[in-house]
């Protein structure tokens, strides 16, 4: 694990509101390792969200940031427009909470794919569609070369998400965060989707950040884990550690609400 | 597909048929005595009836209907005369074919409206656009406010005021003539602007509206933070993940706005004195000309019932959700 | 005689295929489903999307009419019930809803909401409305000097308590909970799901309890209805669906759920002892 693909550092937040400015990340700081996985975790309102948006530099219009985001040596934050424009999707991608809406329904997935492609790549419509087609293929959706041409709402929920994550791997990005990308679907469909994440990362080696409020599916699939409440970096460590020995009362209170579908029923 | 397309076509006829029987029944029902209209003001009992006969008033109603649909298909006979198909019947006034009257304006009022259609299409679409991704500047309020009095503005005094100020103070236009574009396209240009900007301002302030706020919805959309989030060009996502979706339910307004156009701008005709079909419906109605009347009302009813169709069916190749599946 | 029972139950709704153009098509949500609900048990019906347990709860709630099948109350056929009847079935089962804000009157304060059954039921509460939406207030854990208060200056956790509250007011002998916890971060949720088990302890009424969450159904129910494609595929007490599960579907469905490390968990609750013992 070489620490230094990505690193963040006392990364702030501010969002303007009626209220006058509010923090909404507060000195965050973690890193992602090639090959590694690093989960987010937290409920509503802790910031895990804009944490990965600022990222991206897709804050909400009159965002502040500060502190440093660097990928791979280079630092993000104060990059302009265009440049951002270049990195997005490219060197660092996104799958997103909900496929449906998160796909645009007036194009065909195909399109959807190759014009991301040919934004950092160029070249030929035809060598896009080659690309949109193997990258397809990569996600297990059957029959690529035919539904490369079908309408997102023409595929089932879990179908979308493949399709999302297809997109964001079609350049392969060293970095990918995934935004609560299980969240809206089915527990069979998930527990699809996180296999196939596994897989993917496992033969491209990129770094990945999942976000999520799910305890239980950052714990079958991170090696490192930050806590985030409020706002608040709560807790920091491998998975191992915040879940068999957290140090902050939060994190257990967490881990205590957590529903459990084997041991006995706490009462 | 073919089979949706034949459907709305047999719904378009039974639509039309019933306009026809509605508005013959109230124009030729229950106005004054056709026959009395145009015998005049020298006239005797003997005259009337003649009249009446040539024009088949004394039959039932429904024969008269009959023989009034027989004639748009088929043509019919006033007493020698042959009106062939399509007739409409010859004006009391001037005693010209109602089809030769409309063939004639037509093209008046498919200019105006077409006009009219693209300087509106143009400002509003482009305002609204510039508006919804400059929300809350200066520009956008000061755009938005404009557009709000825009709409509150009655044509006529738009009308009257441009034509008072460029037309007879600062003398930079013609009065509108109507010529044939051929002849003279310059003139053409020069008496149309007037018409077309004055229709078109309240049409485009509308549509800037529409078109701010459907971009600024679209804006909040999933599918656009994911086209930022994929690193297209700006452009791009504006055009493509934006304006597409945005304009697409426009088109449906926007078919139903030109289709009503194409059946006449009464106001905006009359005042500028352009012998269209909206001048046509003012005049015949100032004058109860009935089958002029019966006329232009069928034809505003055409041309919003086929808009309609046109609508939906475009609507189904621009949105793939209602897209049908062939297979 | 048990307090409710569902017998051969089917919905069927109209609908068109792909695209608005197709043909028209019906499509089965429910497909001959029959239980019973005993007074004072919790009946948990679990499923995926689109399994048909929520077109299920409504059908017992009498919110929708079954195509075929019955459906009794306390050994009434309440199936085409209305008037009177429907009313007095009202008044014996309530529906919490998912999302707890869109289902509150954003323009009411709490006191008209919780009371709102009572209003529509024309009964004048003891001791006044005040009184009685404060005492509902409590019950379900909320400051009662806040009925006065709407719906947007609660939390979502405060708001479901809210719609509990509600469905409380005429007293029930039985409680519909559709996802009523699915939209709640984990730690409310653990608290909602207390208060829910808690008040069923204090009043002695059953629950149906509609989720997608399997971990969360084993908390609060003693039977367990497993739905996929309208169908009840497996019906069981709470121990036998979770230790042995019988059908094919209910064992994917227990397979797919995501689970902490046990053996981190094991570590983490023992070091947790040893903390408090020291």
């Amino acid at each position: 694990m070489t620490a230094d693909l990505f690193v963040v550092e006392d990364l702030t937040v501010t969002l303007p509101t009626g209220r006058g400015p509010v923090d909404v990340v507060k000195n965050v700081s973690f890193t992602v390792g090639r090959d590694d996985t690093l989960g987010i975790v937290g409920e509503s309102g802790s910031g895990k969200s804009m944490t990965a948006l600022a990222v991206l530099g897709l804050l909400p219009r009159g965002a502040e940031t500060s502190g440093s985001i660097r990928l791979e040596g280079k630092e993000l934050l104060g990059r302009s427009e265009r440049e951002l424009q270049s990195i997005r999707g490219n060197a660092i991608s996104m799958v997103f909470q909900d496929p449906l809406s998160s796909l645009n329904p007036y194009y065909t997935v195909g399109l959807q794919i190759e014009e991301m492609y040919r934004a950092h790549r160029g070249g030929s419509r035809r060598d896009a569609r080659k690309v949109a087609i193997e990258a397809l293929e990569r996600v297990h959706i059957p029959d690529a070369g035919r539904r490369i041409d079908h309408y997102p709402h023409q595929f089932s929920g879990g179908q979308r998400q493949r399709i999302m994550i297809a997109m964001a791997l079609c350049c392969s990005p060293s970095l990918l965060i995934a935004d609560e990308p299980t969240t809206a679907l089915d527990v069979t469909v998930q527990a699809q989707i996180l296999e196939l994440m596994a897989e993917l990362q496992s033969t491209t080696g990129t770094g990945m950040i999942f976000i999520t409020h799910d305890l239980a599916v950052i714990s079958s699939i991170a090696k490192r884990v930050l806590v985030m409440c409020a706002g608040d970096p709560v807790e920091y460590g491998t998975a191992e550690q915040v879940f068999s020995d957290p140090h902050h009362d939060y994190t257990r209170t967490l881990l205590d609400a957590v529903p459990r579908i084997d041991d006995e029923v706490a009462s | 597909m073919t089979r949706y397309v034949i459907g709305r076509l047999g719904g378009v006829v039974v639509i039309l048929l019933a306009v026809c029987l509605f508005t013959y029944l109230i124009f030729f029902k229950l106005s004054p005595d056709p026959a009395v209209m145009i015998c005049g003001k020298t006239c005797t009992p003997e005259r009337i009836d003649s009249i009446r006969d040539v024009l088949g008033l004394n039959q039932p109603i429904l024969t008269q209907f009959w023989e009034f649909l027989q004639g748009i298909f088929a043509g019919r006979d006033y007493g020698s005369v042959h009106c062939s198909a399509p007739c409409l019947g010859y004006s009391f006034q001037t005693n010209e074919s109602v089809w030769s009257m409309i063939t004639a304006r037509l093209p008046v009022s498919i200019t105006v409206a077409v006009g009219a259609a693209v300087l509106w299409l143009l400002a509003g679409v482009i305002g609204g656009l510039i508006s919804a991704i400059k929300q809350g500047t200066w520009w956008d309020r000061t755009a938005m406010a404009l557009a709000l009095g825009g709409v509150s503005v009655p044509n006529y005094v738009l009308a009257l005021v441009l034509q008072f100020v460029l037309v007879v103070k600062l003398q930079v236009l013609p009065f509108p003539s109507a010529p044939a574009f051929a002849d003279n396209p310059l003139l053409w240009f020069e008496s149309y602007i007037m018409p077309w900007t004055v229709l078109a301002v309240g049409y485009a302030c509308l549509y800037a509206r529409l078109t701010r706020a459907n971009v600024i919805d679209t804006l909040q959309e999933n599918y656009f933070r994911t086209a930022r989030a994929k690193g297209l060009s700006r452009s791009l996502v504006l055009r493509r993940h934006a304006l597409r979706p945005a304009l697409t339910p426009i088109t449906t307004i926007f078919g139903m706005d030109f289709a009503g156009l194409l059946g006449g701008a009464l106001i905006t005709e009359t005042v500028f004195g352009l012998n269209g079909i909206g001048k046509m419906a003012a005049d015949s109605i100032a004058k109860n000309d009935q089958p002029v009347i019966m006329a232009v009302t069928l034809l505003a009813a055409f041309f919003v019932v086929i808009g309609n169709v046109v609508v939906d069916l475009v609507y189904t190749t621009l949105d793939p959700r209602v897209r049908v599946t062939s297979s | 005689m048990s307090l409710l029972t569902i017998n051969g139950v089917t919905k069927q709704f109209v609908t068109r295929g792909e695209g608005v153009l197709a043909p028209k098509a019906t499509f089965t949500a429910v497909d001959n489903v029959s239980f019973e609900v005993e007074l004072g048990e919790t009946l948990a019906i679990v499923g995926e999307s689109g399994s048909g347990k929520s077109t299920t709860a409504r059908i017992a709630a009498r919110l929708l009419e079954p195509t075929s099948g019955t459906v009794e109350f306390d050994g009434q056929d309440v199936t085409r019930a209305t008037g009177k009847d429907l009313a007095r079935f009202r008044n014996n089962v309530q529906v919490v809803f998912q999302d707890p804000f869109s289902s509150l009157n954003p323009r009411y304060t709490i006191e008209r909401i919780v009371t709102a059954p009572l209003t529509y039921q024309g009964i004048a509460p003891k001791g006044g409305r005040r009184a009685f939406a404060q005492e509902l207030m409590e019950r379900v854990g909320l400051n009662p000097d806040h009925c006065q208060r709407y719906p947007a200056q609660f939390s979502g956790g405060q708001a479901q308590r809210i719609g509990i509250a509600r469905a409380l007011a005429v007293n029930p002998k039985l409680v519909i909970c559709d996802e009523a916890v699915s939209a709640l971060d984990v730690s409310i949720q653990a608290q909602v799901l207390k208060l829910l088990m808690r008040l069923q302890r204090e009043s002695g009424f059953s629950y149906i309890f509609i989720a997608h969450d399997l971990a969360v159904v084993r908390q609060i129910s003693q039977r367990v209805a497993v739905m996929n494609k309208g169908k009840i595929v497996e019906l069981g007490s709470r121990d036998q669906i979770f230790s042995d599960p019988q059908d094919e579907y209910t064992k994917t469905l227990l397979a797919a759920v995501p689970r902490i490390n046990p053996e981190w968990d094991r570590r983490r609750r023992s070091l947790g002892r040893a903390r408090e013992a020291s």
